[in-house]
């Protein structure tokens, strides 16, 4: 249900998630933040259960954040997939263990390079150059595997976003709102109208 | 007199001293010396840095650690100490953002380490942090806010002061000369002022640390140290000279 994409580019990352809330049949909100902000470069999306998702989210960005203040330098966007990842493991073999599907979306300040993590639920980890969660994945990755390129530039890549979207709202027999979109590159995370 | 009274820390003195307490105030005395002082809008940290060996990476001693983005720590004393304490300092502000969404305010955070320090002298098999602390930095209200806690686990706030080798001097120096509602250019000085009573070899033995409203700290460079030295030691020949002439007749 919930709809996750993430597409590299030549210097960026654009991401996107549908920010719709849902509880069973109803709709509860329209504009549910569905990111957090682990680190100025590295952006996390996550979808599933939708209490795991924000309280698993949030104690990776604490964690994060600890790092950082501790050693005075932002973890790499591979470092803190693996971090999130060994959570995730270390939960699944608990009791209950947590029901959230991520994409990490970073910028290695050290190596110039964008870079794209897929995990789900059971502690995958996967570096794609594009990626999707959800029934949207089922639609959109042939697109991606169609259209992309590793050197698309941002104009491009909003446009291939696009196409996506516009398929979801073709061929899905739920209504889609408004995705929101944010890229990350060397200067930031900043938010992009599709 | 301490005799028998000294070993175990939960052993009050006849005379209601906790000795371990006060030795640790000892260790604190012979820590390089820190100094903090409050401006209108600005907060300054200074710290005598110990002349660095030749073979060893300055960079790696640090005295003035940040504990969040907007909440700096100086120390005097036990540096190992310092390093535990201040790192569960920052776990307790990040444990703090996660629990009610907001950073902490500078008196939460000093009130968690002066708590972490008191529980420590109030223990079986445990020995007192032997490390007071300076705490600065700005809350939301954008009010600048100075803390001092010491081994004891009192903690109070401050307009300025100074902690460390020979703190009473400084102390003494600040109450002289501090004024109310100083400007940044100002507090700087005062801080560096009261350090050079201190710290005979110059700029490079001072570090300093500058918060503004922006709650961004800022570390000056060493040159710009040295520029306000020069101006302090300018103002210290112009008073010399004025007080001779006088002398002589």
């Amino acid at each position: 249900m919930e709809t996750l994409f993430g597409i590299t580019g030549k210097d960026f990352v654009i991401t996107a998630y549908d920010s719709k809330a849902v509880a069973s049949i109803t709709l509860m909100k329209i504009g549910e933040n569905k990111s957090r902000e682990l680190n100025p470069h590295t952006l996390m999306l996550f979808s599933g259960e939708p209490g795991d998702g924000v309280h698993f989210s949030e104690y990776i960005e604490r964690n994060i954040k600890l790092y950082g203040i501790r050693n005075g330098i932002e973890l790499s966007p591979r470092a803190v997939a693996s971090f999130a990842r060994r959570e995730l493991a270390d939960s699944l073999r608990s009791r209950k263990p947590y029901s959230v599907n991520l994409l990490i979306a970073g910028f290695d300040v050290k190596t110039n390079k964008p870079s794209l993590y897929w995990l789900d639920h059971l502690a995958s980890l996967a570096d794609v150059p594009f990626a999707a969660h959800g029934y949207g994945a089922y639609y959109c990755l042939s697109l991606l595997d169609r259209y992309h390129r590793e050197d698309i530039t941002e104009e491009e890549g909003i446009k291939l976003l696009q196409k996506c979207v516009g398929e979801l709202r073709n061929r899905m027999i739920l209504n889609m709102p408004d995705f929101v979109a944010k890229v990350v590159n060397k200067d930031g995370i900043r938010i992009v109208q599709l | 007199m301490a005799g028998s009274y000294d070993r175990a820390l939960t052993v009050f003195s006849p005379d209601g001293h906790l000795f371990q307490v006060d030795y640790a105030l000892e260790a604190v005395r012979k820590g390089s010396c820190a100094v903090g002082v409050r401006g209108t809008d600005v907060v300054v940290l200074g710290v005598e840095k110990k002349s660095v060996l030749k073979l060893q990476d300055e960079r790696t001693v640090k005295k003035i650690c940040m504990l969040d983005d907007h909440v700096c720590l100086a120390f005097a004393g036990l540096s190992a100490d310092a390093r535990v304490l201040i790192n569960k300092a920052r776990i307790e502000c990040q444990s703090h953002r996660l629990t009610v969404e907001d950073s902490v305010s500078i008196e939460y955070i000093t009130r968690y380490i002066a708590g972490v320090q008191q529980k420590y002298t109030q223990s079986g098999g445990v020995r007192p942090f032997g490390i007071s602390t300076l705490i600065m930095g700005f809350d939301s209200d954008k009010v600048p806010k100075l803390y001092q806690t010491d081994p004891s686990g009192v903690y109070s706030a401050w307009k300025a002061n100074s902690i460390g080798r020979s703190s009473k001097t400084v102390r003494e120096f600040l109450e002289k000369n501090y004024k109310e509602d100083m400007s940044k250019a100002e507090s700087i000085k005062l801080a560096i002022r009261s350090l050079l009573e201190v710290v005979q070899t110059g700029a490079k033995n001072i570090e300093i640390a500058i918060m503004g409203t922006d709650s961004i700290v800022q570390r000056l460079e060493l040159a710009e140290i040295e520029a306000v030295v020069a101006e302090i030691e300018a103002e210290n020949e112009k008073e010399k000279e004025k007080s001779k002439p006088s002398s002589s007749q």
